[in-house]
């Protein structure tokens, strides 16, 4: 798996989450929370989702590592072994 | 027989339009069991009975708006005469009958995909929202442009009429209930680190969430002041047996709804989790159930982890109370003499003055408090 690809498999996630969501006007700079109005119900639907599809079971210790968009991805990459 | 009528849904609600009947004349049904799908201002439900026995008469036809309390349909009660033998029905009411979520057919009907085609993945073969969505991208060409949705069918149009529903009732409980409000910070240093260490102990498919310590909370202190687990009826307060706890739920597309997590006191948490999961996917994908929706009892409200740091809610007719809990902040806590800094939230109950005082109010928000000192207990 490619970082590409752990972006696309990311989206398609918070795409199934917040179906409303444009999801290509996301800043991958800044908390997608924030951006898609997720609460903490939707937050932890998203990591069991990461867990069940990537197999990256998500502490919560880790939660403020995971933001962004470009800060979740490099973590799953990092998570996953894959080279940035 | 019984009639089954239009089911009030909440005190906002004066009409319902019928969507689409689940059974037919001849049908077996069991109480508890779901007879058809409403439309409401606020969301599509799907409709229980609280009958058993036997489907006599539909007497209403899906797409018809009627009142609250007109009767629907006849129900023979068991025991009653014998059902003539169901006609036979013909192809055209067999694809009248398929078995959709009132979701999954609005989006069959924006992407244009044919609900015949498709195998539902839902109880019973029920088509769900995603199996429309599968069968659209898998969809080779796209079938031509469908005809536009009615003028109802406008998410705008929704929206709005979920705006006039949310301010109809709003505007009724501000006219009629006399509010007073109690604040309480609670110190939650023992519930987050019991939480957290719980957590770390869990599959990520087990977690609890801090709001669900909340729900329990005050599901068992609404037992030591059940005067605020009732409803104002007639000019005077019905106590319920039971505490259902109205879960205010902010919906994706606009507005919210308060629906009920049944028996929310004698659940174990993690029993309450998963009903509580299960409640907000479901208000969310709009597929919520009658009893949900007319159940409960009292009502909490969540600004959750990006909210504000306090709510002051008004209350859902003909409830009595409602208890808002803001956002979890770190504060500068006293404790044996000692400056401390601590997650703190606070807790604010709006109550009914018809019924109550402040004196009985505060032992509402007391036990709460306390409650949350040991989550262990909960």
């Amino acid at each position: 798996m490619t970082t590409d690809e752990i972006r696309s498999t990311v989206l398609r996630m918070l795409g199934e989450i917040a179906p409303e969501a444009d999801l290509a006007a996301i800043d991958p700079e800044v908390d997608f929370r924030d951006q898609l109005d997720l609460d903490s119900m939707d937050l932890l639907n998203f990591v069991i989702a990461v867990d069940e599809e990537l197999g990256v079971g998500i502490p919560e210790t880790d939660y403020p590592r995971i933001g962004s968009l470009d800060a979740f991805v490099g973590y799953l990459a990092e998570r996953l072994g894959v080279a940035a | 027989m019984a009639e089954f009528v239009m089911p009030a849904l909440g005190a906002d609600m004066s009409a319902g339009t019928l969507v689409e009947w689940r059974k037919r004349p001849g049908d077996p049904i069991a109480r508890g069991e779901i007879i058809a799908d409403v439309h409401t201002d606020k969301a599509d439900i799907e409709v229980e009975v609280f009958t058993s026995g036997i489907v006599d008469r539909l007497l209403v036809e899906p797409g018809q708006k009627v009142p609250v309390g007109t009767p629907l349909a006849i129900i023979r009660e068991d025991g009653g005469a014998p059902a003539p033998a169901p006609e036979k029905r013909g192809p055209r009411e067999e694809a009248a009958r398929i078995l959709a979520s009132p979701s999954a057919k609005s989006l069959a009907d924006e992407l244009g995909v044919d609900l015949a085609a498709i195998h539902g993945s839902g109880p019973k073969g029920r088509i769900q929202r995603r199996d429309v969505e599968a069968a659209a991208r898998g969809a080779a060409p796209p079938a031509p442009s469908p005809a536009p949705p009615p003028a109802a069918a406008e998410p705008g149009d929704a929206q709005a009429a979920m705006r006039q529903a949310i301010a109809a009732a709003m505007a009724r409980s501000k006219r009629e209930i006399p509010h007073f409000y109690l604040s309480e910070s609670i110190d939650l240093s023992a519930a987050m680190a019991w939480l957290g260490h719980e957590n770390l102990t869990r599959s990520v498919q087990d977690r609890l969430l801090p709001g669900v310590l909340m729900l329990k909370a005050v599901a068992l202190a609404l037992r030591e002041v059940p005067e605020l687990n009732a409803t104002w009826q007639g000019g005077s307060l019905v106590r319920s047996d039971s505490i259902h706890v109205g879960v205010a739920t902010f919906l994706r597309g606009g507005g919210l709804v308060a629906p009920a997590l049944h028996d929310a006191d004698r659940q174990s948490l993690d029993e309450l989790m998963g009903a509580f999961r299960d409640l907000v996917s479901r208000a969310r994908a709009g597929r919520l159930r009658s009893s949900e929706m007319s159940d409960p009892t009292s009502t909490v409200t969540s600004l959750g982890e990006r909210g504000s740091e306090s709510v002051l809610p008004i209350i859902f007719p003909p409830q009595v109370a409602i208890v808002g809990f803001g956002r979890v902040v770190e504060r500068p806590w006293v404790s044996d003499g000692q400056v401390l800094v601590c997650p703190v939230v606070t807790a604010t109950l709006a109550a009914d003055h018809r019924v109550t005082d402040g004196h009985r109010a505060a032992a509402l928000l007391t036990a709460v408090n306390r409650l949350l000192q040991e989550p262990e207990g909960l």
